[in-house]
């Protein structure tokens, strides 16, 4: 267990010193984030529909494209120089490889929602200090879910024909029970109401996180399996 | 027999029985008091939703099983499966809107069986679209099978966070087909078609089935 979680981390860092050290991606996704989110603003009427009412919708429909254009990323760069072989030949156990990759979605996707998050404080100007920690902890929540399905797909869909058109339609529907659930937690927060109020919606949030992750890491092998 | 021939001749049963249902539901069965005409249409759109669920729940057992034992006939089977499924989910997804129109008032409301069903068609056609995308049979049976598992799972969530939405915040009206205790007449009607709507199904599937082995070859 401690040499998988090892395995993984060194595998999740390979990826992130990757991308830190050409920035191409990352900056990329952010950009894109900023612009839906300026998109949106022009894309409503602020005198018909009142900010707040809106705000949970915009902040989760921006994420799950970034989220999106973070997870097409993923397996490419392995494709080059059949750099995936030379990991699957590695005395590096299968799941470790999902999770280091899991790992690295997750830090990508992390960084673009802080600065998602932060634009979006600005832009629409939404009141979200005082309640900063729980809106986090549903971001990471509802975030996990769907990151571990789409790195599993991710693995699947670079091998495809139309690569990038086919991971949103094999993942959408997977996003709709984390993003229903963070949408609604999103908005009673930003309502000031207590958390105590959307337990039921936390549950499933959290039942959702740790059914996909265990089964994509039991999936996952068989994707990259020859 | 070859398969084919096997399963051209149980679909061919399947339609003969299908024409007895609808007669029976038409002419042979009592009119239901409030819903009048409208309600005959139950009696093919409950049986396809069934088949489609069906076929949905074989494409995920298909794929744990092919992925367990690597026979690719597992694979075909969730292949002609999901094809047939498609097509009754299309099957419920028109006929549903029909009688929500006449007695809902509205062709589609964001229920919470309406949006399962819904999003049921959306991974039939995401699994056939990816089957289409991937060229290599051993590469497409392992992704299919991957993610025929992952719709099977996803479905029970769907279909909570959609329960727990609609719930929390409930419409103004949201009329709600409750279950009714059906007359005997009724309940026979429906049954049977249940019955031949799942031959159709096995008819279906075997043909497609039959089709991805290359045609007339014995099984």
């Amino acid at each position: 267990m401690r040499e998988t979680l090892r395995h993984a981390w060194i595998i999740g860092r390979k990826d992130l010193l990757l991308e830190f050290r050409s920035r191409t991606a990352i900056l990329s996704a952010v950009v894109f984030t900023a612009l839906v989110l300026v998109i949106f603003e022009f894309g409503r009427d602020p005198t018909a529909v009142a900010t707040l009412d809106l705000a949970p919708s915009i902040l989760w429909v921006t994420f799950s494209f970034a989220a999106m254009l973070g997870l097409n990323r993923a397996f490419q760069s392995e494709l080059e120089n059949q750099a995936l072989d030379g990991l699957l030949l590695s005395p590096v156990s299968r799941v470790s490889l999902y999770w280091g990759k899991l790992l690295a979605n997750l830090a990508f996707v992390a960084v673009v929602e802080l600065v998602g998050l932060l634009l979006f404080t600005l832009f629409f100007n939404v009141p979200v200090g005082r309640i900063l920690a729980p809106l986090l902890g549903v971001i990471a929540l509802a975030t996990i879910g769907f990151i571990a399905v789409g790195t599993l797909f991710s693995a699947m869909v670079i091998r495809t024909r139309f690569a990038e058109l086919m991971l949103p339609v094999l993942l959408l529907p997977f996003l709709i029970p984390p993003l229903v659930g963070a949408v609604q937690v999103t908005a009673k927060l930003l309502a000031g109401r207590p958390l105590s109020e959307v337990g039921g919606w936390l549950r499933l949030l959290l039942a959702y996180d740790i059914v996909f992750v265990s089964l994509a890491s039991i999936l996952f092998p068989s994707t990259v399996t020859e | 027999m070859t398969l084919a021939q096997r399963g051209r001749w149980i679909t061919a049963v399947a339609l003969l029985l299908l024409a007895g249902v609808y007669v029976r539901a038409l002419v042979f069965t009592p009119e239901e008091a409030h819903q009048g005409l409208a309600q005959k249409i139950f009696y093919v759109h409950a049986p396809a939703a069934w088949s489609a669920m069906l076929s949905m729940g074989l494409v995920g057992l298909a794929s744990i099983l092919f992925l367990l034992i690597k026979d690719p006939r597992y694979d075909r089977f969730a292949a002609a499966s999901a094809e047939v499924g498609t097509a009754f989910s299309l099957v419920m997804l028109t006929t549903g809107p029909i009688w929500g129109k006449t007695i809902w008032g509205t062709w589609w409301t964001w229920d919470a069986r309406l949006t399962l069903t819904l999003f049921l068609f959306f991974l039939f056609l995401g699994y056939l679209l990816m089957r289409g995308a991937v060229t290599e049979p051993g590469l497409r049976a392992r992704y299919s099978a991957v993610l025929g598992i992952c719709g099977l799972v996803l479905l029970p969530f769907i279909h909570l966070s959609v329960y727990l939405f609609r719930t929390l915040h409930p419409a103004p009206i949201v009329l709600k087909p409750s279950a009714p205790s059906l007359p005997p007449e009724m309940l026979v009607t429906l049954l049977s078609s249940f019955a031949v709507f799942t031959l159709l199904y096995v008819g279906f599937v075997t043909m497609r089935y039959a089709i991805g082995d290359g045609g007339g070859i014995d099984a």
